[in-house]
């Protein structure tokens, strides 16, 4: 069965890209467009690995992260940042939330491919 | 429909035969002669039904129908030409064009074929009198013992005296 | 760049342009003398949003301004730096200069670069100077051809001002394949690197194929990374924190450096950047320990960054407000329900119009003739269709509403033309809108801005007064223009009123004189207003380059006319002015009434007609040289011959054996005069000029029920042609 991926991110263009991207590499997408809408999502659908990124509306990508690493079901799974957010500071707030990784914007789809079949490949 | 062309070649703004090789053709009659138009331009053939008058447009402008539901004005050459009998029967046909990315239609007494015509078989217009202006006249054409009026069609509709267009009118 | 992008442009540019205008909204809104975090933040987000797309999808202009904007955002939003009424102004500037080289990438026009680097450079200044008050202006030397790496010097770059706060600077040593790479994309990259910090270039003199550099920089590996992402292939690009250099660099200290290393290549090569295999493709990483991690990755990576990541950290301890979640406030301008809706494109949507129009009349046919068979035997059928009708009906009704936008779409474009227009004129205006939520249909939407807008410039040019004369009218200083918009009956009223001066009447009435128009001391108010709307006409004492020079209102009138609507003005001298346009809610749709005169139909829209009715034969009256006039419950009305204007020949010519609808229009009220009615119905607008011309009297076409084409008839042009003969 195809690994299933929670694409998150307030900016259309960036996640329609990201899915297109993934879905061409045979994953299964869900897109969110902010963090309160992920962790429905999240809840609502089993999911492999979580792509997020930082700087959105109602809720922001670390509060995500926070909010996921306490269910259950997502202490284990990868979360990757998504950011152009800059400096190490984001690093370290992403990790101390519980991030599995980071992956600068902007990136080509075959970056990003190359990260996530690091993870879950 | 036919609606291949061999060699598509530019049209020229003068009305001189051009030097393309092989160029088709839809002929067909009005009163005892005969024209040809690019086939090219043709869209669709069809009978001639129910017209809706515009108001105070010239005679020859027939009305509108209704193609699919796009309204498509209709034009009666033999009026136009000031050919003598203008009678609407069941082989009256109604050439459809697409020509300047505008859909219109034209009465003709009838459509006989499609023919190629190489360049060799089109002559440049002479002078034709009154019945119709060379400048819409793309050249004649010889097909065994027939003699083809080749009219540019695109230039006569988007022409002034035909009023079809907005900017026609200044 | 992979081509695959391409399909994301138009999402992106859609997406910008509606973060744009987001920003612009929240930076009209924003109060300088207390800004409120949730705007700021708002507007950081935007420009964030912007910035991360055009990154990803190669607009590198616009990566460029957006950053430059973003940097001072986020020192506003953190609080390092406190909003000014100049850094708005800059604000609005840099979005307009982003619109603009949108725009560029759309292929709608062409971005001026020089537009775009003054206003870095103004945004640059406005984030730096609080830094370093005042600025310092540092000498620029030119070296750009100290850039390309043909010599075996060291070229330190001097160009940029050193910024004070060198603690959290930190020297990366760069390297990567310029194999393949033209002299003129080297040099851009190394201008676009000297905008982060102090570059110095080690390439060795025989190295034809590598790149190294140093570059001291506050900004993040992130930064340089971004910078050279898309200019040099990532496999072959290496950045790491030069381990053998302090954080504290310095000019000076480089520049002894510098002097030290001149003659020293090898030196250079194997000291300064103490070079550890990096792996190929840095810009991503993992956490170890993290969950999922994977297991094999690199500790040394984590741990290289690590030392800067305090550094850097110590150094903003005090700048917490980054990510603090906003809160749901916040987001009245960006949809949260996005996800719940699709884009589609407007064509899509005509197309779907045009077809349940044709489903329409197919419908409408089918019942025609179903209507001949016996409802008692076939009485299935008959259920049928009138389940199909009312079907046929809400899918149209459905479609119809695709298109329908509110009208604060339109609406939104006047805070910014208020704003700049009322300081120009050094007036003081507040704009007040109201029911933003109305909608109507999209086409109008966009042909009722420009007529919008030029009655609200008018309204500030011609309306509000200056300060002082308001308060020597008695008034507030600020002026107010209202923005109004409601359904009525099947309109929609758009509004724009003020509080400024009202129209002169006497004013008026001396400028018609003036241009000659035909006028008269017992007009009514309502007949002076209309005035205004003659052509050339314009009562400005000063014609300023806002609104004055009397071309326009003649237009707008024209324009409003167009769209099937109508304007309305009301005036009290010294109080204000309201003008009120009323426009159909659709142009597609329309109510009307079919009516036959001889073989031919047509459809008279029913919004014009207050009744029909056949008269007697002595209500009809002959005036010599005039025509014919109907008594109407004591009114005389011109009479209308249908066929006469048309030209047809009619079943009917006696008035009295035909029917009179009685129309009314802008004010005037005429008979027409038909065969008679056919029925009412509901429909579809079609163009004649997509194919043919404009004709006279007639304002469109539509096919009816049997699949012919019945014209429109334009009825303020007929009563309007009746009046100017009669009067």
């Amino acid at each position: 069965m195809a690994k299933t991926i929670l694409a998150v991110d307030d900016s259309a263009s960036i996640r329609q890209m990201v899915a297109f991207t993934l879905k061409g590499a045979g994953y299964e997408v869900i897109e969110a467009v902010d963090g309160q809408d992920a962790l429905d999502k999240a809840n609502a659908y089993k999911v492999n690995l979580v792509l997020t990124d930082i700087n959105m509306p109602r809720m922001d990508g670390l509060k995500l992260l926070e909010l996921l690493r306490k269910l259950s079901h997502y202490k284990a799974i990868p979360i990757l940042m998504l950011t152009t957010e800059s400096g190490d500071e984001m690093k370290a707030k992403g990790r101390a939330a519980g991030a599995t990784g980071w992956l600068v914007k902007p990136f080509d789809p075959k970056r990003l491919l190359e990260v996530i079949g690091k993870v879950i490949g | 429909m036919l609606r291949e062309q061999v060699v598509v070649s530019a049209t020229t703004p003068s009305g001189s035969v051009r030097s393309h090789t092989v160029n088709e053709f839809l002929t067909f009659r009005l009163g005892n002669e005969e024209y040809g138009i690019e086939i090219l331009k043709v869209q669709e053939i069809r009978g001639y039904d129910s017209i809706t008058q515009i108001a105070n447009a010239p005679s020859f402008i027939k009305g509108v129908v209704n193609l699919r539901g796009v309204i498509v004005p209709i034009v009666d050459m033999r009026i136009k030409f000031g050919l003598s009998d203008a009678d609407y029967n069941q082989f009256t046909v109604v050439i459809i064009l697409n020509v300047a990315s505008r859909v219109m239609g034209i009465v003709v007494d009838g459509v006989s074929d499609v023919i190629s015509l190489d360049a060799e078989q089109m002559r440049p217009a002479p002078g034709l009198g009154p019945v119709i202006d060379t400048e819409y006249i793309m050249g004649l054409g010889t097909v065994d013992e027939r003699m083809l009026i080749l009219i540019d069609i695109e230039k006569l509709m988007g022409s002034s005296d035909m009023g079809l267009l907005d900017n026609s009118l200044n | 760049m992979s081509t695959d992008l391409e399909q994301f442009y138009e999402i992106f540019f859609e997406e910008s342009s509606e973060l744009l205008a987001d920003m612009e909204t929240c930076l009209l809104r924003l109060d300088v003398n207390s800004p409120d975090l949730e705007d700021l933040n708002a507007i950081f987000r935007a420009a964030h949003s912007i910035k991360g797309g055009a990154g990803t999808f190669g607009f590198t202009d616009m990566t460029e301004t957006t950053h430059m904007l973003e940097t001072l955002l986020d020192k506003l939003r953190k609080g390092e730096l406190e909003v000014r009424s100049e850094m708005v102004d800059a604000f609005l500037k840099a979005g307009d200069v982003i619109k603009e080289q949108l725009a560029g990438h759309r292929g709608e026009g062409q971005a001026d670069p020089a537009a775009a680097a003054a206003i870095c450079e103004e945004l640059k200044r406005l984030s730096d100077e609080v830094l370093v008050p005042p600025a310092i202006e540092i000498p620029i030397i030119n070296t750009k051809t100290e850039i390309i790496p043909v010599e075996n010097e060291v070229a330190v770059d001097e160009i940029r001002p050193v910024s004070m706060d060198d603690s959290s600077k930190l020297t990366y040593c760069i390297q990567f394949s310029n194999d393949g790479m033209s002299n003129a994309t080297i040099e851009n990259l190394f201008a676009n690197l000297k905008q982060l910090g102090i570059v110095e270039n080690n390439t060795p003199k025989n190295e034809k194929e590598l790149c190294k550099l140093k570059l001291t920089t506050s900004n993040s590996e992130e930064d340089i990374w971004e910078t050279l992402a898309f200019v040099v292939d990532p496999a072959n690009l290496k950045i790491e924190v030069d381990s053998s250099d302090s954080a504290e660099v310095n000019v000076t200290e480089t520049r002894i450096s510098d002097a030290t290393h001149a003659n020293v290549e090898s030196l250079v090569e194997e000291d300064v950047c103490a070079t550890t295999p990096m792996p190929p493709a840095p810009g991503y990483g993992f956490f170890p320990g993290a969950p999922a991690a994977p297991k094999d990755i690199d500790d040394s990576e984590f741990n290289l960054n690590s030392p800067q990541q305090q550094s850097v950290g110590s150094n903003k301890n005090e700048l917490q407000a980054t990510s603090n979640k906003p809160s749901s406030k916040a987001n009245t301008t960006t949809p949260a329900n996005e996800a719940s809706s699709i884009r589609v494109s407007v064509e899509k949507v005509d197309q779907m119009i045009n077809l349940v129009g044709e489903l329409v009349i197919t419908q409408a046919m089918l019942a025609q003739t179903a209507s001949q068979f016996d409802p008692v035997v076939f009485e299935k059928l008959h259920s049928g269709m009138n389940q199909l009708e009312r079907n046929t009906r809400d899918l149209q009704e459905s479609v119809m509403s695709i298109r329908m936008m509110p009208i604060s779409f339109v609406f939104s474009r006047y805070p910014r033309v208020v704003r700049d227009l009322a300081s120009k004129l050094n007036k003081r205006v507040e704009l007040k809108t109201v029911g933003e939520n109305t909608e109507l249909d999209k086409s109008l939407i966009e042909k009722i801005a420009d007529p919008l807008t030029h009655l609200v410039r008018n309204s500030l040019d011609h309306g509000i007064e200056t300060p002082e004369r308001r308060i020597a009218a008695g008034k507030v200083a600020q002026g107010t223009i209202t923005l109004r918009a409601f359904h009525q009956g099947g309109s929609i009223v758009i509004e724009v009123s003020d509080d400024g001066a009202g129209l002169n009447r006497g004013k008026i009435l001396a400028k018609a004189r003036e241009r000659g128009l035909p006028v008269h001391d017992g007009m009514t108010d309502q007949e002076v207003w209309l005035l205004i709307f003659e052509a050339g006409f314009s009562t400005a004492e000063a014609v300023t380059d806002v609104s004055g020079r009397g071309v326009g209102m003649d237009v707008v009138k024209r324009n409003i006319q167009s769209m099937g609507g109508r304007i309305d003005i009301e005036s009290v001298f010294g109080v204000g002015t309201r003008i009120s346009i009323r426009l159909p809610l659709t142009l597609a749709i329309l109510d009307g009434l079919s009516v036959a005169v001889g073989d031919q139909m047509f459809i008279v829209p029913l919004n014009y007609i207050t009744e029909s009715l056949q008269p007697s034969a002595a209500d009809i009256k002959t005036v010599s040289g005039h025509g014919r006039v109907v008594q109407v419950r004591g009114e005389y009305l011109p009479v209308i011959a249908l066929h006469e204007v048309f030209n047809l020949r009619p079943n009917v010519t006696a008035v009295h054996e035909g029917i009179l609808v009685i129309l009314e229009a802008e004010g005037y009220k005429a008979a027409l005069f038909v065969d008679d009615l056919v029925g009412q119905h509901q429909v579809v607008i079609k163009s004649l000029e997509s194919n043919y011309r404009r004709v006279q009297g007639v304002s469109g076409a539509t096919i009816m029920g049997d699949g012919k084409v019945a014209l429109i008839l334009d009825t303020a042009a007929l009563v309007l042609s009746s009046k100017q003969e009669f009067v």
